[in-house]
């Protein structure tokens, strides 16, 4: 459980797509994407609905939901491993003992007719092979561990007698139950409120650092990405568009759509402006995207190229910042410093 | 009833505010829901959920109430609007206490009051076109009597909201979010109201559109001369909009005051821990920020804590706080706290 001084690749996805087969045609919902984590990291997914954030962490769990959806090609390595060529029975054996998964909608993953202390244990025994009585135990100091109080007592409880944020907590020891490496948070904070929301974030990064958990936090709330991850990638129609470190890549955003997102929030930091900057037109429609730069028909920085032609993510910085845009560098120019 | 309303658009221009015309007068609006006893033969319970909430809301202005759920800022909203009619307490609107109005003689002031939702989804009629649910209030308030008066008037107001005319034979499913939630605000318009209830207008929205809606919204306030009760959870996109805000807690509101005072110089310890609570898109600033995580949870509205309701997750609490209800009392011109230490 010692956090790793030599900085590995825990997970490395290549290249992944994953599509769903609708009656509007195929939707590319997941569209060749690349990233990775090294261990002990917290790294952020941002998008808006739609980009592909979700089924990035569905596909890494195997869990996107057939027939419709498909992985149909890429790569995912864990640990070395390519979890793509696994049989089902070893991908069991990776879901909650290797990789944890936390989920924005506690009450719908919780199962409501087990008591929570059955749902801890149940994957104790399952995947660690504790007796009854430690994982008992085990599930006691889980729960202690995620600051709910008096654990022993909550064991024999249902998941509607605890509150939005206590399930979320709940949710959270179940993903640390077996020490996974790995965890995937999906929103884990969206529904709930503002106050118990930093609670749960804070209570997250916390046993991040103690335990060495690598994380992959996905969300649209920029200003969560601000407070806890350590690299970023922005995702916008299926693809990743922008990534660098969170410093590097909130100072200096090198994609149009980045920029517009920072900007079209109104934030508590800065003096109120007197009006928004929006970003113009609609959210893409995955069925028909332009065969160009899906964001180029919304973009202040359109040329010619960008109808026809993808951008491919090119470096735009040292600290591995890249951007997948034909005119970063006349980004760079006009919009430095960003703010 | 035989009260006549003026002209929607008579005054006009932004941020009426300094004609200080009270155009919305709420005192002490009390709203208990009874709980339980049901199928499971749970004790019964009275949900406070709105404990004695006082505020005017001049016309043209913007009033932000914000609190996390459960607080009683939708059961606020839905008062005023008399879609719950109040416990007790007096909902003066264009001078007339709707609360003591029978349901037939509010009729007419639901033309004046209109909501916008936060789920322009579930709050629109998938079966209607966007013509179809635009015309509708034109025809049941008899504003637009003719069919192609009312064709004409539903392209103008789609025209208004950032529509084109020919969304009008659209479905529902077949626009995006924040082409519904322009659709739904169009509707709210149609009858020309004198004041809007935003119940988390923007919530369920992505970020990118979120500023084109809230853009819309603050234009419409400067062309219409309209008056906003804005409900929220972002404190953010509050203070953006707002002139004046309130924050609520368990059923009270336990500060408002103006906007450039609640953000600047917050009084109430709740309003500093929510305001500490929001992160800030930077990391830089984010990482020098001292984190002071409030603890605890909200306590059941069945069973409020005494004295101060947010003593128990107070920091600066004390004795006294434990016994005392805090009244909601001036502190400085124009800005009122609910706390002892304030």
């Amino acid at each position: 459980m010692l956090h790793s001084a030599t900085v590995a690749k825990l997970l490395e996805v290549k290249d992944l797509q994953t599509h769903f087969l609708t009656r509007g045609g195929v939707i590319r919902a997941v569209d060749g994407v690349s990233w990775d984590i090294d261990e002990g990291e917290t790294v952020a997914l941002v998008g808006e609905s739609g980009c592909g954030k979700s089924v990035t962490a569905l596909s890494i769990m195997r869990l996107v939901s057939l027939p419709a959806g498909r992985i149909v090609g890429g790569h995912i390595y864990f640990k070395g491993r390519d979890l793509l060529t696994l049989g089902e029975e070893e991908m069991r054996r990776v879901r909650g003992r290797e990789i944890g998964m936390i989920f924005q909608e506690p009450m719908t993953s919780l199962n409501p007719v087990l008591t929570i202390g059955r749902q801890l244990t149940e994957g104790l025994e399952i995947h660690l092979g504790m007796s009854q009585a430690d994982a008992h135990r085990r599930a006691v100091e889980l729960l202690g561990m995620v600051g709910i109080p008096d654990p022993a007592r909550r064991l024999p409880q249902y998941p509607h007698q605890f509150s939005g944020g206590m399930r979320q907590r709940m949710m959270i020891a179940m993903a640390l139950a077996c020490d996974p490496p790995l965890i995937l948070a999906d929103e884990p904070t969206t529904a709930l409120d503002v106050t118990i929301q930093a609670q749960i974030l804070e209570l997250m990064k916390g046993l991040a650092r103690r335990l060495g958990v690598a994380m992959l936090i996905i969300t649209h709330n920029l200003g969560v990405v601000a407070r806890y991850a350590d690299r970023v990638n922005v995702m916008y129609a299926g693809r990743i568009i922008e990534r660098g470190t969170a410093r590097e890549l909130y100072g200096r955003p090198r994609h149009p759509y980045t920029l517009g997102l920072l900007r079209s929030v109104p934030r508590l930091d800065e003096p109120r402006r007197a009006r928004l900057a929006p970003i113009d037109g609609q959210p893409p429609d995955l069925a028909r995207l332009p065969p160009g730069c899906a964001f180029a028909p919304r973009c202040a920085f359109r040329v010619d190229r960008c109808a026809h032609e993808a951008p491919p993510l090119e470096a735009v910085g040292d600290t591995g910042h890249v951007s997948a845009c034909w005119e970063s560098a006349r980004l760079q120019r006009e919009y430095e410093p960003a703010h | 009833m035989s009260l006549r309303t003026e002209g929607a658009t008579a005054t006009s221009g932004p941020r009426m505010s300094e004609t200080g015309e009270v155009l919305l007068d709420v005192r002490n609006l009390v709203k208990h829901f009874t709980v339980g006893g049901g199928m499971f033969g749970g004790r019964g319970g009275t949900v406070r959920a709105v404990d004695g909430v006082s505020f005017t809301l001049e016309r043209g202005e913007t009033l932000g109430l914000v609190g996390e759920s459960g607080c009683g800022k939708t059961t606020t909203g839905r008062c005023i609007l008399q879609l719950e009619r109040p416990t007790s307490g007096q909902v003066i609107f264009e001078g007339q206490d709707l609360a003591l109005l029978s349901d037939a003689d509010v009729r007419p002031f639901r033309r004046r009051m209109q909501v916008i939702f936060q789920d322009p989804y579930a709050s629109l009629n998938p079966r209607m076109t966007v013509g179809q649910i635009l015309a509708e209030p034109l025809a049941v308030h008899g504003l637009v009597r003719d069919r192609d008066g009312r064709r004409t008037r539903v392209r103008e107001l789609l025209t208004r909201v950032g529509l084109l005319p020919q969304h009008a034979d659209r479905y529902p499913h077949q626009m995006s979010g924040g082409q519904r939630q322009r659709v739904g605000i169009a509707r709210a318009l149609a009858v020309e109201p004198a004041l809007i209830v935003c119940d988390e207008p923007v919530s369920a929205l992505d970020v990118s559109i979120q500023a084109q809606i809230i853009n819309l919204l603050e234009d419409l306030q400067a062309e219409l001369g309209l008056t906003y009760l804005f409900i929220a959870h972002d404190l953010a996109v509050v203070r953006h909009i707002s002139d004046r805000v309130a924050v609520m807690y368990l059923g009270k509101i336990v500060e408002i005051t103006d906007r450039l005072q609640l953000y600047e110089n917050p009084l109430h310890p709740y309003t500093k821990a929510l305001l500490a609570a929001v992160p800030i898109p930077d990391p830089v600033l984010e990482a020098e920020r001292p984190r002071t995580v409030l603890m605890g949870e909200v306590p059941s509205p069945l069973n409020p804590p005494p004295g101060c309701v947010f003593h128990p997750r107070c920091p600066i609490a004390i004795d006294r706080c434990r016994g005392e209800v805090p009244p909601l009392r001036e502190v400085t011109a124009g800005h009122r706290a609910a706390c002892l230490l304030a």
